[in-house]
This record gives C-alpha cells, sequence and structure tokens, in this order.
C-alpha cells in the first residue's frame, strides 16, 4: 500500500496556504460595479440609460446654474452680460434677482431696520424647540419654550409690552385655580371657575388694562402691520403656529373619536371628515371672505390670524386621523392593563395610552407637519405675500418682468431645505424611540 | 349575632351626575350637545344679523341668471350667455377631467418608480430617490406654476409653425402641435355618426352623450366580457384534463375584430390640427393651464405613490416569496399569485386617499388660470355676484360629496380584501 503511495502522491503540502485576494473582478470599484451596475445585460443597458439621463440633466442645469450674472440691475442688463461673455441670453442664470431681492423672499416688506426683530424670534424658536427636540439639551430651556408663545408675537407684531404680560398673566388662573382652590370649593368647581375667571381676565380686563399700563410705563415696539408681512417669515409664522396648535388639537379630537361617548364622538367625527373632505384652499377662502361674517358684528381681526385659526383647524383634522392610528394600534392589553392598575381615564391616557401612541404616530405626524408647511404657499392664491406671491410682485417690477426660473429655483430650494430636514429628523427620533428589541 | 342587612336604598343625590360613573357620561354627553348647539346657535345668528346689516339675505336665484364669462377649457358646450349653474357644471367636469387624468397618469408614474426604487441596478434607485424626494419635499403649488411656466416660456409660439422654413414643427407625424397656447391633438370623428342623445333638456345641467362613444364601449365591455369566458372555459378543461387549450389568439380576435368592424362601419377617422391664420383649428386643444396642471399633481402624487407601493412591496416578508418559490411557482407566478394580492392589501388604501389628495389638490387650478369647479363657482361667479356665504359653502359641498364617494369606496374594498381572523 504504502509503496503505491510513494509512487501517485509526490508532494504532500504540511502547512495551510495563505489565504488568496478575492478576484480583482469582484473587488473594490469593479466588484461593486459588477454586483449593483452590471449584473445583468438589462441592468448594464439600464446603467448606461441612466448615466445618459444624468448627463443630459446636468449638462443642461450645471452651466445654467454657474455661467452666471450675480450683479445686475435688471433682466435686461443681465442679458447684456450674457451676450457678452458667453455669446447667447439662453441657459444663463441671472442671479442677481436674488442678490437684490433675497430680504424680501424671506422677510416680505417687514421694515428693513426692524429685521432683528424676526431673526431674533427665528433664533428663539429655535432655543425653545430643542429641548422638546432633542435630548442632549438642557430642560432648563424649557423655560424658552413656555415664555416664546408671548414673545413671538410681540416681536414680530410690536407694540406694547403689557398685552403679552398681561395675557401670560391670565394662565396664572389656570394654573394656581385648580392647585389651591380645590380644598374649598371642589375639584371641578375649582376648575370650572378658574377657566371662566381666565376667559373673563382676556375678554374683558386685559384690553382696557393693557391701554391703561401703556399709558403709564410706556414701554414696547415700534407695531409693524401685518399687511408687511410676507415672504418665508410669513411661510414659517403660520407653519410654526398651525404645527404648534394642531398638536393638542388633533390629541383632543382623536380621543374623542376614539371614545365611547355617543354625542362628543359624533362631533369630532363630523370636524373631522369636514374637514378632511374639503380643500384647504376653500378654507381659506372662508378665512379671507367668512370669517368676519360668523363673528358677531364689529368684530374686524386680522387676515393672517384669521389663516391661521383655518390651517390650524386643517392641520389638526389631519393630525387627529394619525394620531386615531396610533390609539388603534396600540394592542387592548395596554388600555386594560391601565384600567387594571386603577388609573383614571386621564391618568390612562398620560401615562400608559397616549406615550405609545404618539410613539407609533411619530412618522405620520412629521409628515402632517411638513404637509403643512407646504400648504402654506396656498395663501398666496387669497393675495397674502408668501414666497410665491411675493414672485408675482417681484416680476410685476419692470426691471425684473419675465423672471421665473431664478426665483421658483430659490424657493425651492428653501422649502427643499425645511421640508427634507424634518423627515430626517423624524427618522432619526423614530431610531431614537425605538424600545422594541427586534 | 349581626344579622344581614338589606343594603342601603339608593336615593338618587344630584352630586352622582359628576361622580358617579354611571351618569357621569350622560352629564358630559348633556353639557357637550349643549355647548355645540349654543356655539352653533351663536354663529348662526351673527351670520344671520351681519348678513341683514350687508343687505344680503341667503338666496340661490342668482344661479338663474347669466354667468357673462367665458370658461376656456370645457368637456360639454357653453356659452357666455349661460348661467351661473351651468358654469358651475362646466367646472365640476373639469374638476373631474383633471383628476381622473391625474389619478391615472399618477398611478403609473408611481407603481414604476416604486418598484424602479427597489431595483438591484444601484444608479436606476437612486435616481428614483432622488425623484422622489424632490417632489415630496417642495409643495405642489409651486410645482404647478413652475410647469405652467415651462409651458408658456419655453414652448414655440403658433406663428412659428409658419413659412416654407418654419421653426417649429409638428409632432408625432404631423398629428400634435406642442405651442404656447396648448397642445393641439387628433380628435376623433364620425363620418356615419349615429349622433348624440341629449339629457336633462334646456336646464343649466343638459348634457350631450356621443351615442357613438356608447356604443364602442358597450360592444368592448361585451368582447372582453366573452373573451373572459373563454379563458374560463379554457380553466376549465385545464383543470379536468391538465391540458390547457390555446386561447390568446381567440382571446385577441374576440376583443379586437368587433371594435374593429364598428369603427369601419361608423366611419373612424382622425381630424388634425390645422394652422390657419394665428391659430391652429381643428383637434382637440389642451389648454396649456389642464396640461401644467395635469402634468404638476401626477408628478407630485406619483412620489407619494412610489413610497405607498415600496412599502407595500418591502412589507411582504422573504419568506412568502421562498416559500412560494418552494412550491415551484415561477417568478412571474410568484409575482401574480403571492406576492401582489398580499401587497395590494397594504397599497391600494393609502393609494385612494392619495387620490383623494389629489382630487383636492386639483383646486389650485385657480393659480394658473384652468377653470375647475375653484375657478367658475369659487372664483368668478363668487366675484361677480358677491355671494361670499353660498358660493364658498356650495364648493365645500362639492367637494365634501366627492371625498365621502371615494372614502365610500374605499371602506367598501377594505371590507372586501379584509383578513378574516379569528
Amino acid at each position: 500500500m504504502s509503496d503505491t503511495h510513494e509512487e501517485t502522491i509526490r508532494f504532500v503540502r504540511d502547512s495551510m496556504l495563505p489565504q488568496q485576494e478575492p478576484p480583482a473582478t469582484s473587488t473594490g470599484v469593479i466588484g461593486w460595479g459588477r454586483k449593483n451596475l452590471f449584473s445583468t445585460p438589462l441592468n448594464a443597458v439600464v446603467t448606461v440609460l441612466s448615466l445618459a439621463l444624468i448627463y443630459y440633466v446636468l449638462s443642461g442645469i450645471l452651466p445654467w446654474v454657474f455661467q452666471s450674472v450675480w450683479v445686475a440691475d435688471s433682466l435686461a442688463e443681465c442679458r447684456e452680460i450674457f451676450l457678452e461673455r458667453w455669446g447667447s441670453t439662453e441657459g444663463h442664470a441671472c442671479w442677481a434677482v436674488i442678490n437684490e431681492r433675497w430680504l424680501q423672499l424671506l422677510f416680505g416688506f417687514y421694515p428693513s431696520e426692524l429685521y432683528w426683530r424676526p431673526i431674533l424670534a427665528f433664533i428663539l424658536l429655535l432655543v425653545a424647540v430643542a429641548p422638546v427636540l432633542f435630548p442632549w439639551a438642557s430642560n432648563k430651556l424649557l423655560v424658552v419654550t413656555a415664555v416664546f408663545p408671548f414673545v413671538m408675537p410681540w416681536l414680530l407684531w410690536g407694540g406694547t409690552i403689557w398685552t403679552p404680560l398681561l395675557v401670560a398673566a391670565g394662565f396664572a388662573f389656570l394654573y394656581f385655580g385648580p392647585k389651591h382652590g380645590s380644598e374649598a370649593v371642589g375639584s371641578l368647581a375649582a376648575v370650572i371657575i378658574s377657566v371662566v375667571a381666565a376667559l373673563i381676565w382676556w375678554m374683558f380686563i386685559v384690553g382696557p388694562l393693557s391701554g391703561l399700563l401703556s399709558g403709564i410705563v410706556p414701554i414696547g415696539l415700534e407695531p409693524v402691520d401685518s399687511r408687511n408681512f410676507g415672504g418665508f417669515m410669513l411661510s414659517i409664522l403660520i407653519g410654526v403656529v398651525a404645527i404648534g396648535c394642531s398638536l393638542p388639537i388633533g390629541v383632543v379630537l382623536a380621543l374623542g373619536r376614539q371614545s365611547d361617548l355617543l354625542i362628543v364622538k359624533a362631533i369630532c367625527v363630523g370636524f373631522i371628515e369636514f374637514i378632511r373632505g374639503v380643500p384647504l384652499i376653500t378654507l381659506l377662502f372662508v378665512a379671507s371672505t367668512l370669517l368676519n361674517i360668523f363673528m358677531p358684528p364689529g368684530t374686524n381681526f386680522d387676515i393672517i390670524l384669521r389663516v391661521m385659526i383655518m390651517v390650524t383647524l386643517f392641520a389638526s383634522a389631519y393630525m387627529a386621523e394619525v394620531i386615531r392610528g396610533g390609539l388603534a394600534a396600540l394592542p387592548k392589553g395596554q388600555y386594560e392593563g391601565a384600567d387594571s392598575l386603577g388609573l383614571d381615564y386621564w391618568q390612562a391616557q398620560r401615562l400608559v395610552i397616549m406615550p405609545q401612541a404618539l410613539k407609533i404616530s411619530i412618522p405620520g405626524i412629521v409628515s402632517t407637519f411638513i404637509g403643512v408647511f407646504k400648504d402654506t404657499t396656498l395663501v398666496s392664491i387669497i393675495g397674502l405675500l408668501d414666497p410665491i406671491g411675493l414672485t408675482n410682485s417681484i416680476r410685476a417690477d419692470a426691471a425684473w418682468n419675465g423672471i421665473y426660473w431664478e426665483l421658483f429655483a430659490f424657493i425651492a430650494l428653501l422649502f427643499f431645505i425645511f421640508c427634507f430636514s424634518m423627515s430626517r429628523y423624524s427618522m432619526y427620533l423614530e431610531r431614537r424611540l425605538k424600545t422594541d428589541h427586534r | 349575632m349581626t344579622t344581614l342587612t338589606d343594603p342601603p336604598k339608593e336615593t338618587f343625590r344630584l352630586s352622582m351626575l359628576i361622580y358617579d360613573t354611571r351618569y357621569r357620561s350622560i352629564t358630559i354627553q348633556v353639557v357637550a350637545m349643549i355647548g355645540f348647539m349654543l356655539f352653533a346657535a351663536w354663529l348662526i345668528s351673527n351670520t344671520a344679523e351681519n348678513l341683514a346689516t350687508l343687505g344680503k339675505p341667503i338666496d340661490f336665484g342668482f344661479f338663474s341668471e347669466p354667468a357673462g364669462y367665458d370658461i376656456n377649457q370645457m368637456l360639454i358646450e357653453y356659452q357666455n350667455q349661460d348661467t351661473h349653474l351651468r358654469a358651475a357644471f362646466v367646472g365640476l367636469l373639469n374638476t373631474l377631467l383633471v383628476a381622473v387624468l391625474g389619478c391615472v397618469t399618477a398611478t403609473v408614474i408611481g407603481v414604476l418608480v416604486g418598484v424602479l426604487r427597489l431595483s438591484p441596478n444601484w444608479l436606476i434607485a437612486r435616481i428614483m430617490t432622488v425623484y422622489v424626494e424632490m417632489f415630496r419635499n417642495v409643495p405642489v403649488l409651486l410645482w404647478i406654476v413652475l410647469a405652467m411656466a415651462i409651458l408658456i416660456e419655453s414652448l414655440p409660439a403658433p406663428s412659428a409653425f409658419r413659412g416654407d422654413e418654419p421653426e417649429a414643427t409638428m409632432k408625432l407625424f404631423g398629428s400634435v402641435a406642442l405651442t404656447n397656447r396648448g397642445v393641439y391633438v387628433p380628435e376623433p370623428l364620425f363620418s356615419r355618426s349615429l349622433g348624440n342623445m341629449h339629457l336633462f333638456g334646456e336646464s343649466g345641467l343638459r348634457f350631450d352623450v356621443s351615442l357613438d362613444l356608447i356604443a364602442f364601449l358597450l360592444v368592448l365591455g361585451l368582447s372582453i366580457f366573452a373573451a373572459r369566458k373563454i379563458s374560463a372555459r379554457a380553466n376549465a378543461i385545464q383543470e379536468d384534463t391538465g391540458v390547457r387549450p390555446k386561447t390568446w389568439h381567440i382571446n385577441l380576435g374576440v376583443i379586437v375584430l368587433p371594435t374593429l368592424i364598428l369603427l369601419v362601419l361608423l366611419g373612424f377617422h382622425l381630424g388634425y390640427p390645422e394652422l390657419k391664420g394665428f391659430n391652429f383649428q381643428g383637434g382637440t386643444h389642451l389648454r396649456n393651464s389642464l396640461i401644467a396642471l395635469w402634468l404638476a399633481l401626477s408628478l407630485y402624487t406619483a412620489a407619494f405613490i412610489a413610497e405607498i407601493v415600496r412599502g407595500g412591496i418591502m412589507a411582504i416578508s422573504a419568506g412568502q416569496t421562498e416559500a412560494a418559490g418552494a412550491l415551484g411557482l415561477r417568478p412571474r407566478r410568484i409575482m401574480s399569485l403571492v406576492v401582489l394580492p398580499q401587497a395590494l392589501r397594504v397599497i391600494i388604501p393609502p393609494l385612494i386617499s392619495n387620490y383623494l389628495n389629489l382630487t383636492k389638490n386639483s383646486s389650485l387650478a385657480i393659480a394658473v388660470g384652468y377653470m375647475d369647479i375653484t375657478g367658475t363657482l369659487g372664483g368668478i361667479t363668487m366675484n361677480q355676484t358677491g355671494r361670499e356665504l353660498e358660493c364658498v359653502l356650495l364648493l365645500m359641498l362639492v367637494y365634501l360629496c366627492i371625498s365621502l364617494t371615494i372614502s365610500a369606496v374605499m371602506n367598501w374594498y377594505n371590507n372586501r380584501v379584509k383578513l378574516v381572523e379569528r
């Protein structure tokens, strides 16, 4: 046996070979390309076609963006420069219009010496939302969050400082009333009394009192008329108010829709389905033409406020449906578990149901936010000067008559930045709040 | 020794309305009802008072007055001497037109993009991602006005088609003219037409239905029905004998031949647009406003539909595909028998709610001057007659009806495909 072996096997390796490099065609750029771009003949064709498409699009856009004029006084001057430099007027962007009018696109006709006020309000907004959005932000910043709703209108519209202070004071009734009054008259009565007191305070006392106080101690900012609001400031303002108010209203509506109380449920369902069934533009028509008819004779409140109210109602109905989805997705055991712990309805909602339901509905909530922010452009149709409305008024200027693409590109870019970052944030939040181990 | 006593007789006290859970729900509902009624009454009384001061009580009489304005794109006959009711009806049909066109196009593009986003080809998947993010994160109104600007600014004027060496030529073998005044496409004409059917007499809702179209649809429907019967018979034969008879050529003949014969009998031909004077004559004229709205709404909604389709396909676990493969199904049958039926259950409800959004977004037509119902009833009619309350409420009612109809269809479908659970 052993003899034959010696004859047939001349060489036996007694040590492991080192691992060989994978073939060059399956690693690095080539390997990646073979796997992802040219895996089948069809894929190869698709890849080539896509490359052609990308080349076609970029060869149109890139020269337009970069072979452009930044400094000029009118479109005609831009075209002269185009002709001089590149020999044709087509295919070059005239960014001079953005250079000249970007402040207007951001702030509308807000007085330019007062730009610090909307800028400060925006910075405060970022500070105010930071503790809500990010865990690393200090909780002490919540003070800013609490103060912000009163400071923002004052900064933007100006006027005496006493009005926001007194309005804020009204919330003291709501806070301290139930806390200290419940021993005296019972908890329910205390709540009712403090709500009524706060309402009376806001409706009848704040106005005259702030007039009186500002007569004595005139501290205030120069008032700015709503007519001058415009541009992205207006979009962000309407968007932030609608987003901020629609979440709590949406939660209440969703709870109402899920409740066993027949009449409450009917009212909520009716409201939600009505609002969701009509386009936002009809609600804006209501804001611009009908809301004053619905109010007591003589009331005439600001168009921006009216628009905010209608956009908020619109957003709340959508928010309610999103949150209802979250509530419905919770297993029934969570409700029963909360009941068996002896929690009452509001405790159960606050401690068990809502934290989970809201977490489930984060993607929906954020996409509603994005939708609302995008829909604020519709106010241009009822004549407010949001960015799209401003493009028309810029074009009405003889110097910039006939300019489209540069303005649209600028507006689209800003909206894209806002909306895209919101959707990325929602993904981050989903990852952060993920508690199940899958 | 204690004796068992009866529990104390319950007497009703007023505080039980609040603290007893048996009665509390009734209390809350009564309070809510009273509050709601008070609020409604307050609104109505305010409105009545304001309308009385303005001197215009609610009155729908303006509907029978002549509208006095022109509508440039219409499906039914309309002159500016027709009533406001007629104008609103034209607008409603225009809304439905752009909604249906948009839904069909958006579905086709959306499904394509959604599937391509899952493509193993890295490049095409990225391109589709860029498309989806670009359209989802920019307001639809901007897309609409942008599409309108592109059409007006970049297409040639009708005069460019004139002369011996025109700057622009008609596309598709000289049948379609793309101009900055709109797109002219060939129109179907019948030389031996059956005529029209007049509905609703001479009222504002009068309506002509082409009998040719009805005949065409009828014959097509019957042919498809017959083709289905043939396929069903083939299935039965396959069940019995295991051999499937060849049916595709019979099916093709059954569907194509009768319709072809009908078209020849009716004398079907196309009427091509021709440049006469300053403008094109003949053919069907699609206004730029319609095209811009259609294009922008479709592309915008398609981005959302693409995400829904992608989500739906990804929701089907790989185990389903593998199990179907293990049963010996071929890839096409796996798709049609296993993956799609399950994915559709996930896809259809949000898809329909996107159709609803598209229909509601079509009200932005007013930004480009397409005369849909918002442009007629909520636009010119409202401004001319000054009847804001009536017009806006009616407008809302119309949209509400459309939405509720679509929702009803969705609920019906949801109930039909609902998983039967324990």
